[in-house]
């Protein structure tokens, strides 16, 4: 990974199924705090989640941009879209494959894998390419899991 | 919904099955296999997975593995011979 800015200018944040309530709590914690700092977030999930997110922000005071989660992964694909930062968030096998494919897509940029859920243990195991992870077992709690991430990203709690 | 979901498919391995036991399955009951990357496109959608992606073929059914984010990664095969032909020449045989 190359020229990775502090502060980076565009970021891209792929949710997983809704079906653990920390998820949504936490995209709004990570949207909010790289807006506040002057990066451009776009939210990427499938329709269900995104539509989680619009009910709770009507005003679009954290989340400005979504995208179905095939059609950011075609635009990434097909070279339209990029990002200097990209987070995934992932209790399922399913987002695990999703993040994969983000690493393969942006080799060059910071990919930071946020495994949570149940038992995110073996999950994480399954993560044999390079990024970042930040493992908690959060279900329903996001506090623990939203200490770890200011503590990668930097941000003061 | 993708164009995938719209066409005649069969079921290989059910909902939940790991991205891992596809790609194990394809190579272990499939005589032809083939390895793409994610990204690659595949009945005019991005397949997305861990790479390499194992893709079998039986005649002109193809068996590929296709994620959606709240189940996991089924194993589907669809039978098309001219899609099989296509991933016989831009698909590659070494992991």
């Amino acid at each position: 990974m190359t020229d990775i800015p502090a502060n980076p200018d565009k970021a891209l944040i792929v949710l997983g199924c809704p079906e653990a309530p920390a998820q949504q709590a936490l995209a709004f914690h990570v949207a909010y705090n790289l807006r506040k700092r002057g990066t451009g977030v776009l939210i990427a999930g499938n329709p269900s989640v995104l539509s989680l997110l619009k009910v709770s922000d009507p005003e679009k005071h954290y989340v400005t941009d979504t995208m179905v989660l095939e059609k950011c992964i075609a635009e990434v694909v097909e070279k339209k879209r990029d990002c200097d930062l990209c987070v995934v968030f992932a209790h399922n096998d399913a987002a695990i494959a999703y993040a994969a494919t983000m690493r393969h897509l942006l080799p060059e940029r910071r990919l930071v894998v946020i495994v949570f859920g149940k038992d995110p243990g073996p999950l994480a195991d399954e993560i044999n390419f390079p990024c970042e992870k930040i493992i908690d077992k959060a279900v329903h709690n996001p506090m623990q899991l939203r200490k770890k991430i200011n503590e990668v990203f930097g941000w003061a709690a | 919904m993708g164009c995938i979901e719209n066409l005649k498919y069969e079921m290989i391995l059910p909902l939940g099955a790991s991205f891992k036991e596809c790609r194990e399955y394809v190579e272990k009951n499939f005589k032809e296999f083939w390895y793409v990357d994610p990204g690659y496109k595949l009945f005019d959608e991005y397949i997305i997975g861990l790479p390499p992606i194992a893709l079998g073929i039986d005649g002109g059914k193809i068996i590929f593995p296709y994620t959606k984010p709240c189940h996991g990664t089924y194993l589907l095969a669809i039978e098309d011979a001219d899609e099989a032909a296509r991933v016989r020449k831009t698909a590659r045989k070494k992991k």
